[in-house]
């Protein structure tokens, strides 16, 4: 999927310098980015970063200041009703009707579209698995159950692109993994494209093929998953004496963003084909290597990298 | 395209399972039967002060009395119509054998509606209406209701029809639950009695001069009729602030102290004109029907009609004008 060029006619949204200013503040600077058919598309950045502002001008609850979108082809904020057809989202919580049972709140939605035959509620929650509570009220719902009715109810209408905002907020490690498999098996099975917002590194890197990083309103960087962080694992050692190797492993020229830990050990991004090479020139300068260890990477180290890594913070 | 039924048929289902609606036909069925007995204890406490259980000889007394007055020469002509009116009135009653102090379930019928049109009913109304619109904010269902292929101000329009269709029903219900519950002490008799009205206003005085004599289940329509439009401009100035205000509970408040401090400030200070402009001040439209005299002066039943409008379609207009417009923030 992530090899596929962008053609006009595969792609599902289109976002083209888009901007939010709020008073003087500018929330969102100028982004761009497309989501073509049957993707995951990653929108990786830390809280506050602008990802929720973002998703709610794709999906038109939020004017922006400048720029364009386009779902389907057509232009949201000139053609709303054409192009939020094609879309179903979950935009922070899935926030459905309490006080309705589950089959309420998905008739009540399937009202506000034409052309859901009834079946199709039936279709839905069978896909989320929800069959058994669909007559309980939501109000008794666990947040998972909540999250999967969500999900059900962007379902309804056929949508090319499901937006999901943080899907996986506050859901158990096993609610977790049924949710990646739930979202890979729609983009596989049914061609839907997917959006998905988070803040946290290794969810992107299990399900999305490719990613776009806000940060502080900006995108820094868009691309295929696997090329984000192309040799970049963090690794951390244990030298002895640690500050003369610490000073020695920074000066090796494919070593980014060294830094001392608390604990003693020392942090680097380094290709992984030149751990190698590094270990043998501690050793060469007399330094105990006492450990070199994989770490997985966060999204804090992707920062680290991309903004030169010798940062002092 | 979508259609209507759908829409309003969403937000009619979304107040009945709410509850809230409930609760208020339950206040109005709890509330009848205690106003049926206060209203029970006056006619008992009438009936002993008048020292004769014989309201046939009170009657007849009135009557005897008017015809006096009619008789003396001082009294202007238009005040002899009325008074002759006052006279068939008291004589329909010994004729048809209605005791007047002891009313039947109609009577008790009018004169809820009478009292509890300025404040009850509007009350009532602010319940259901104040968070038509904000529960959807503090709920976050705004956001899914909003990215769905609809129009946002067919969204509210849907909602506000469904407001009109739930105020109807409240009216209706208070004037069913009245008449079933008093009817059960004052008996259900009483429908063509007549009742006066046909007063008019003009500087500070009373003009008798279209004064006459209609059914009571006439005046009960035309009452009920003022009522509801009295609970319509409530409910669309609710409906404004439920799109103002986030908070049901800030929503409600707002709509609660604006009601009562407009029966409060007409009663404070009748002689500050301007406030016969307030929506608030100009409830009670069923005065105009008995004949009671509005405590501002300059007031009459098309001017009343005319500022209650004239709030409600700017508050719509407002309703809808931001509605359309505003960022949904989280």
């Amino acid at each position: 999927m992530s090899t596929k060029t962008p053609h006009t006619t595969n792609t599902v949204l289109s976002v083209h310098n888009l901007s939010k200013r709020i008073g003087k503040r500018e929330i969102v600077k100028n982004i761009t980015f497309d989501v073509q058919k049957g993707e995951i598309f990653g929108f990786l950045g830390p809280n506050g970063a602008g990802k929720t502002t973002t998703i709610r001008m794709l999906v038109g609850l939020i004017r922006p200041t400048a720029g364009r979108v386009m779902i389907g082809g057509y232009p949201l904020h000139q053609r709303f009703l054409d192009a939020i057809r094609h879309v179903g989202c979950i935009v922070e919580n899935p926030e459905l009707y309490p006080y309705l049972t589950g089959r309420e709140n998905l008739e009540h939605f399937a009202r506000m579209q034409p052309d859901i035959p009834p079946e199709r509620i039936l279709e839905v929650t069978q896909l989320v698995e929800l069959e058994e509570r669909i007559d309980d009220p939501v109000k008794t719902y666990s947040l998972g159950m909540r999250q999967r009715l969500g999900i059900a109810q962007a379902l309804l209408g056929n949508p090319q692109l499901l937006i999901l905002d943080e899907p996986t907020n506050g859901l158990d490690p096993a609610g977790i993994r049924d949710m990646r498999r739930f979202i890979r098996r729609l983009s596989e099975e049914q061609g839907i494209s997917v959006f998905i917002s988070s803040h946290i590194l290794h969810e992107v890197q299990l399900i999305c093929d490719r990613v776009a990083i806000i940060h502080e309103g900006e995108i820094i960087r868009t691309g295929p998953v696997h090329q984000l962080l192309e040799g970049d694992a963090p690794v951390q050692w244990r030298l002895e004496p640690a500050d003369r190797g610490f000073e020695k492993i920074r000066s090796l020229p494919y070593v980014t963003a060294a830094e001392m830990l608390p604990n003693g050990a020392v942090r680097t991004h380094i290709p992984e084909d030149r751990i190698a090479d590094a270990n043998r020139h501690l050793i060469e300068a007399g330094i105990r290597v006492e450990g070199i260890q994989r770490k997985q990477a966060t999204l804090e180290d992707v920062f680290l990298q991309m903004t030169g890594g010798s940062d002092d913070d | 395209m979508i259609d209507w039924v759908p829409l309003v048929y969403n937000e009619l289902l979304k107040m009945a399972k709410k509850k809230r609606l409930l609760v208020v036909l339950l206040i109005v069925a709890v509330l009848i039967p205690v106003f049926t007995y206060a209203q029970y204890r006056t006619v008992q406490n009438t009936m002993e002060q008048l020292g004769t259980s014989d309201w046939r000889a009170v009657v007849q007394q009135q009557i005897i009395d008017n015809q006096n007055r009619l008789s003396s020469s001082r009294i202007p002509k238009e005040w002899k119509e009325f008074i002759q009116i006052n006279i068939q009135q008291l004589q329909y009653y010994l004729d048809h054998d209605i005791n007047p102090n002891a009313p039947g379930a109609p009577t008790f019928v009018r004169r809820f509606v009478e009292q509890a049109i300025a404040l009850f009913l509007p009350l009532l109304v602010v319940v259901v209406a104040s968070d038509i619109v904000s529960s959807e904010h503090s709920g976050g269902t705004i956001k899914l209701l909003l990215t769905r292929p609809v129009r946002r101000w067919k969204i509210l329009w849907s909602k506000y029809l469904a407001l009109i269709l739930v105020v109807s029903l409240i009216v209706t219900a208070t004037a069913l639950l009245s008449y079933l519950i008093s009817g059960l002490i004052f008996g259900y008799k009483g429908w063509d009695m007549p009742v006066i009205t046909g007063f008019q206003e003009k500087n500070g005085e009373l003009i008798t001069t279209n004064v006459h004599l209609i059914p009571q289940w006439q005046y009960i329509l035309m009452a009920y009729g003022l009522a509801w439009f009295t609970c319509v401009a409530v409910a669309t100035l609710s409906f404004m602030v439920s799109v103002l205000v986030r908070s049901t509970a800030a929503s409600m408040g707002i709509m609660m102290a604006a009601l009562i401090s407009g029966s409060l400030l007409v009663q404070l200070a009748p002689s500050w004109t301007t406030l016969k402009y307030l929506a608030f001040t100009n409830l009670q439209l069923t005065d105009y029907l008995s004949g009671t005299p509005t405590m501002i002066e300059g007031m009459s039943l098309p001017f009343s009609l005319a500022v209650l409008g004239v709030w409600s379609l700017i508050a719509l207009a407002i309703a809808f004008i931001v509605f359309q417009r505003r960022d949904v923030m989280g």
